[in-house]
């Protein structure tokens, strides 16, 4: 997360979610310094038990300092008001930061008139904020979408942009799973009718907004269990605390209320206290910079949870579409006939499969693309034929499905060579999709068209086993081809031939399970599906209906984003856990600090506690006190950015976090104590 | 004297029961052991108890509290009316009202705390039929306790945890009633007291003294007492008068019965959650712990007490006796001592008082733990299980996944659960403790000053709350407030724990359990138990080390300056 390079104009940072701002951006500190005051308001402190009892530890102390002040009484009251401070600080950046984002998304939105649609054909403008549910409105080439809606007449392509940060335009149209626009994207090109979706206040746009806000944030499941374990915490050492008072008059020894006040706030889990809804807010912040949005708290923290997931196979482990790599010509045939023929079957082919064709046949042979002329006739793929081709010349040039190319060639006459069988059920099994091709009855041979599995995704997968992660490959291909491209990529398992139905059915056998499940999805016929998942990503190129259904939305259309999403959501936990570990450790290093300094006037020996060799009891006190407060500013960049997180197994990031947090949370305040004690030493004001 | 092969007799016997016994238990609570079933069926007709009918976590605790209310309402009766009973040769007057709650208190919460002198204060009747049998089922509403929780992890989507009254029965017949009928045989074979016949007097011509020597039916109480780890003796002077603990072997049969249900549990625990090597996690937690601190202990005792070195006593290499027995020697007796306290048996073989500032602190403090190591019948497993869930939350957390423990989600209503029980007992014990100190009558009831006589009331309070009922001795602790403060500290210090650990059973046993994965954190691995320990330690250690500071820390730094 570097710091300069991320200031960006205005102008830029429009396209899309404007990036997160550097951590000591001015722009977000300056309002964060006012927030951490505002935030004082004992009802907003009243939410957070731990920093609560700062605040009247506080106030304790203050009066103490009033009443028989001395500088070391007004010291500990000044750091242990910077405490509650410093906390509210950290709160306030990581809101900042949501906020600075929100004001520019609210800038898209737009006030511009939008053209309605009246029952007898004739258009209105009306302010796009009256717009209703269910109204019409027409959007030409230059229009910004006036809300989110669908397409119900037209074809248009739009640039979403605003939302997606992709300036490539695409292409939405009337009817199927492509036919919803946002709200703020802009048509560049043709004239769409588009029925409005989402009530005012409720689009899209809206919903990012009080997103990146934080504006209903709620405690995740998670984060209400920690608490109760921080409030326990807190609550335990009231009596810790209060109970030194009578023990110690019992041992003729006088304690000032100022350093008990000290000691409990040294020993309540202030650091993680302070710091845990800021984590929170920061988790949410990481997805949104990834263009993902969560609808909940909870969702980000399911995904940390999943042990299963489904991913589409194309876009996700394979790349795009499947590319023509080789010529089996059968028989006598010369192979070159058989790339000629494939070609001149595919010219007039748009799909990514013909076209590769083409390119392969000219990597191969050389064979050049021609002008068809005008006599030609291309024969579209239909479901029913399962073929295509072309008619030029009283040439009948066929390619498909093996056994509809083999049909075919039988019903024109020709005979059929059982090499065909072969070639097709080996390929098939290599995970490899075979495409035969004929030239009037005679059977010219089999072009092979082949998955390219992306890199890495192997060991993507092996990192998400590690987690304990299960993930089954979805592929509409036959079970032969899918077995071998799930054998090829490393996942745990695969469906093929999956429709919706099936797919939505393995979600219910898994959760019956006990397992959380996550899976990507933009289709209609998905949004069962989705909102079935535990975690359920709708790509924003889908349907309206599947990004209602879903918990997120991926701004950016990646089936991959999935696995970012299950680390995203594992870091936020583990933020959480590491930085408690850290605050209870260093409890350790605090108590020798005060302790001795407590009681060492009477009972003199219990200097041999004092092993950290601190100057004297008053300097041990403020310097713990100290050390309290400055941690808590020390780890904000921690809080906000997430703990480091490699994939491992549970054992290994276990092994790590204890010995990094636990471990080091223990030594490290020993080390800041001695340090802050020999600097106000060396002040000379204790 | 502690020999090796004493030791490693005991080891092996122990290695022995902790399998079989453990298993035994399963079986039991499983209900698949009938041997004693001619007994056991007619008792639930009597009682009008379906063993087979499952209870609820409510049902389940009303019941135990219920049943708790009457065990109490009995003894105190009983005490307070001893003179008018049957068994009563020496003519013990009725135990006075706050002494006779205060006890009543004391045997139902299993901690056994004595206020009284029993030779001099109960009768027969008394210590039979009221204390004795509330040795027994006491022990067995602990161990039912633990088993309800067992079942809330074993149980999957379910809404109930067992049946109060048939886990009851089955563990006071099956387990408690055969095994101490044995041992006390043992004791009396040993030389143990065992007699309705009352004191007898005795003529000593040579000096011309008459002295009365009371006797009774000891050894059929020392058996529970110890196995039940209960911990209240016939005697006032318990273990360390040889009538209870004639010889070395009847002391290291004491030191086997007391850790031997605490430590079994621990197989009954894993082989009911389908996996043994879980049990085997929570052993390994109880066996550090009880062998640093009986290991510590025994290299203070046998060093030098400092406060006897600064009077000049030089104990020359000889190790600390003062308040020993010689025929036990120093090891066996600490081994005794730290076995009782860490099992809140609370019997003792030597006086506590007397123990180096660092060898009290160690007793002390392994009371502050929470009585995990292994801890009380039942009470030892609940409490560590509660910690256990606590180590699981962070611990989870740290992996990045929501909490599990046994493949359930430990979610918030868990951890209020968990950090409720685990808390009580600190709250309590600190709070009475502190208010003791501003109360003459608790402070004056001490025989030593400063922080000697601090850590007399503190471990009074600490052994109460834990349920463990050992004394350090040097309190004079029969008075109204101690009394009191006593019994309420007993009783949260039990019930505190034991509704919450029920409550946990409930809600446990109503969640779907999740397959475990390799992103599940093990917890029968090493590093759980490290990290259990570690919590352990940091919740006793945080809460208790100020207390400890001005206590046996203070004395420890003194170097044997008194106050």
């Amino acid at each position: 997360m570097a710091l300069a390079s991320e200031v960006k104009s205005e102008e830029e940072s429009i396209h899309g979610i404007p990036k997160t701002r550097g951590l000591f951006d001015k722009e977000v500190l300056l309002p964060a310094l006012k927030d951490s005051f505002v935030k004082l308001n004992p009802k907003q402190q009243v939410k957070n038990p731990v920093m609560f009892v700062v605040l009247v530890g506080t106030f304790v102390s203050l009066y103490e300092a009033v009443v028989n002040g001395s500088l070391f009484t007004w010291s500990i009251t000044a750091w242990l008001a910077l405490t509650v401070l410093f906390a509210n600080f950290a709160e306030a950046v990581a809101e900042g930061r949501g906020k600075a984002q929100a004001d520019t998304l609210r800038k898209m939105r737009t006030d511009a008139n939008a053209r309605r649609l009246n029952e007898d054909g004739s258009e209105s403008l009306v302010p796009s904020a009256t717009l209703q549910k269910g109204d019409l409105v027409v959007c030409e080439a230059g229009d910004i979408v006036p809300s989110d809606g669908e397409i119900i007449e037209g074809v248009a392509s739009v640039d979403e942009s605003a939302i997606t940060g992709e300036s490539a335009p695409v292409i939405r149209e009337s009817g199927g799973d492509r036919s919803a626009v946002t709200g703020g994207t802009k048509v560049l090109s043709d004239r769409i009718v588009i029925k409005i979706t989402a009530e005012q206040g409720k689009t899209f746009l809206d919903r990012m907004i009080n997103l990146v806000e934080g504006a209903n944030r709620q405690k995740t499941p998670n984060e209400i269990a920690l608490t109760i374990l921080l409030s326990a915490l807190t609550v335990i050492f009231i009596p810790v605390v209060v109970a030194i008072d009578p023990f110690a008059s019992f041992s003729h020894s006088q304690v000032s209320i100022v350093i008990l006040v000290s000691l409990l706030v040294c020993l309540i889990p202030t650091t993680i206290g302070a710091l845990l809804s800021a984590i929170g807010i920061a988790g949410m912040d990481r997805l949104v910079q990834r263009n993902v949005l969560a609808m909940s708290g909870r969702a980000v923290e399911a995904a940390g949870d999943v042990q299963t997931l489904l991913l589409d196979k194309t876009g996700t482990i394979t790349l795009g579409n499947r590319m023509a790599s080789a010529f089996y010509p059968l028989g006598e045939v010369d192979e070159r006939e058989l790339a000629e023929a494939a070609q001149l079957a595919s010219l007039a082919d748009e799909t990514p499969e013909g076209r590769s064709i083409v390119v392969l046949a000219k990597e191969r042979f050389n064979i050049r693309e021609r002008d068809l002329g005008s006599s030609y006739s291309f024969v579209p793929f239909s479901a029913q034929t399962r073929m295509s081709g072309i008619d030029l010349d009283g040439r009948v040039v066929r390619k498909g499905a093996t056994d509809a190319v083999k049909n075919w060639v039988l019903s024109l006459g020709g005979s059929v060579s059982k090499e065909l069988d072969e070639i097709s059920d080996r390929l098939a099994r290599e995970g490899r999709t075979p495409l035969a091709v004929s030239d009037g009855d005679r059977l010219l041979g089999v072009v092979e068209l082949k998955d390219t599995i992306k890199q890495g995704i192997r060991e993507k997968f092996e990192q998400l086993r590690a987690l304990g992660i299960r993930t089954v490959m979805i592929t509409g291909d036959n079970p032969l081809t899918a077995a071998a491209i799930a054998s090829e990529a490393g996942v745990d398992d695969y469906m093929a031939e999956a429709t919706p139905e099936a797919k939505m059915a393995l979600i219910l056998k898994e959760q019956e399970g006990g397992k959380l499940v996550a899976m990507t999805g933009d289709g209609t016929n998905d949004a069962p599906a989705l909102a079935q998942a535990d975690v359920g990503v709708a790509m924003n190129s889908g349907t309206t209906a599947a990004k209602e259904a879903g918990n997120m939305v991926d701004l950016d259309s990646s089936p991959t984003k999935l696995i970012d999403i299950v680390e995203i959501g594992k870091q936020l936990l583990i933020t959480r856990g590491a930085l408690t570990t850290f605050s209870i450790a260093n409890d350790v290093a605090k108590y020798f600090a005060i302790i001795p300094a407590l009681f060492v006037s009477r009972y003199r020996g219990l200097e041999t506690l004092n092993i950290m060799r601190l100057h004297s009891p008053t300097s041990a006190v403020l310097s713990a006190v100290i050390f309290n407060a400055l941690i808590i500013i020390a780890l904000i960049p921690l809080a906000l950015r997430g703990v480091k997180f490699r994939p491992a197994t549970a054992s290994a990031l276990l092994r790590r976090n204890v010995l990094i947090y636990g471990v080091g949370g223990l030594i490290l305040p020993f080390i800041g104590i001695k340090v802050i004690d020999m600097i106000i030493t060396t002040l000379g004001v204790f | 004297m502690l020999t090796l092969l004493e030791i490693a007799l005991l080891l092996l016997a122990l290695a022995m029961t902790w399998r079989f016994l453990g298993a035994y238990m399963a079986d039991v609570y499983e209900g698949k052991t009938k041997w004693l079933g001619f007994v056991e069926r007619p008792i639930y007709k009597l009682l009008g108890v379906d063993p087979n009918k499952e209870q609820s976590w409510k049902r389940y605790s009303v019941s135990l509290i219920a049943f708790s209310l009457v065990s109490l309402l009995f003894t105190y009766f009983i005490l307070r009316v001893q003179n008018l009973l049957p068994l009563n040769p020496s003519h013990m007057k009725a135990v006075t009202p706050a002494l006779a709650f205060n006890t009543a208190v004391s045997f139902v919460t299993n901690t056994n705390w004595q206020n009284y002198a029993g030779e001099q204060t109960m009768s027969y009747f008394s210590q039979m039929g009221a204390l004795a049998v509330q040795q027994f089922v006491s022990a067995s509403v602990g161990v039912a306790v633990a088993i309800a929780l067992i079942r809330g992890f074993s149980g999957s989507g379910s809404s109930t945890i067992g049946n109060f009254w048939a886990d009851l029965i089955r563990g006071i017949l099956y387990i408690l009633l055969p095994v101490s009928a044995v041992a006390a045989v043992i004791f009396v074979g040993q030389g143990a007291v065992q007699t309705l016949g009352g004191p007898v007097t005795i003529h000593n011509a040579l000096n011309g003294v008459t002295q009365t020597i009371p006797r009774g039916p000891v050894a059929s109480m020392e058996a529970i007492k110890q196995f039940g780890t209960n911990g209240g003796g016939f005697f006032n002077a318990n273990g360390a008068i040889p009538f209870e603990n004639p010889t070395p072997l009847t002391n290291v049969l004491s030191i086997y019965l007391l850790l031997s249900i605490p430590l079994s549990l621990t197989y009954t625990f894993g082989r009911m959650v389908g996996s043994v090597r879980q049990g085997i996690a929570l052993l390994g937690v109880m066996v550090f712990f009880f062998l640093v601190w009986t290991g510590v202990t025994i290299v203070a005792e046998h060093g030098v007490s400092p406060a006897l070195d600064a009077a000049g006593f030089h104990s020359q290499g000889a190790g600390n006796m003062v308040g020993k027995e010689s025929r036990f020697g120093i090891s066996s007796s600490v081994l005794y001592n730290i076995a009782s306290t860490q099992t809140s048996t609370g019997s003792v073989n030597s006086s506590m008082d007397s123990y180096t500032p660092l060898g009290g602190m160690m007793a002390l403090s392994g009371m502050m733990l929470g009585e995990v190591t292994p801890g009380g019948v039942g009470s030892g497993l609940y409490t560590i299980l509660l910690f256990a869930i606590v180590t699981v939350f962070i611990a989870g957390l740290m992996v990045g996944r929501t909490p599990e423990y046994l493949g359930k989600k430990i979610q918030a209503k868990e951890m209020k659960l968990a950090s409720l029980g685990v808390l009580i007992m600190p709250i309590t014990v600190l709070t009475i403790t502190g208010i003791a100190m501003l109360v003459p009558s608790a402070t004056g009831a001490i025989l030593n000053k400063g922080p000697h006589g601090f850590s007399e009331i503190l471990y009074a309070f600490t052994s109460q709350g834990n349920n463990n009922g050992s004394a350090f001795a040097g309190l004079s602790s029969n008075n109204t407030f101690y009394n009191v403060a006593g019994a309420i500290a007993m009783w949260f210090g039990r019930f505190g724990v034991i509704l919450p650990s029920l409550a946990l059973a409930g809600a446990l046993a109503s969640k779907g359990v999740v397959p475990a994965t390799s992103g599940t954190f093990r917890t029968d691995s090493a590093l759980f138990g490290a990290l259990l320990i570690g919590v352990i330690l940091v919740v006793g250690a945080l809460t208790f080390f100020p207390a400890l500071a001005l206590g046996p820390l203070a004395e420890e730094f003194s170097k044997g300056r008194l106050f």
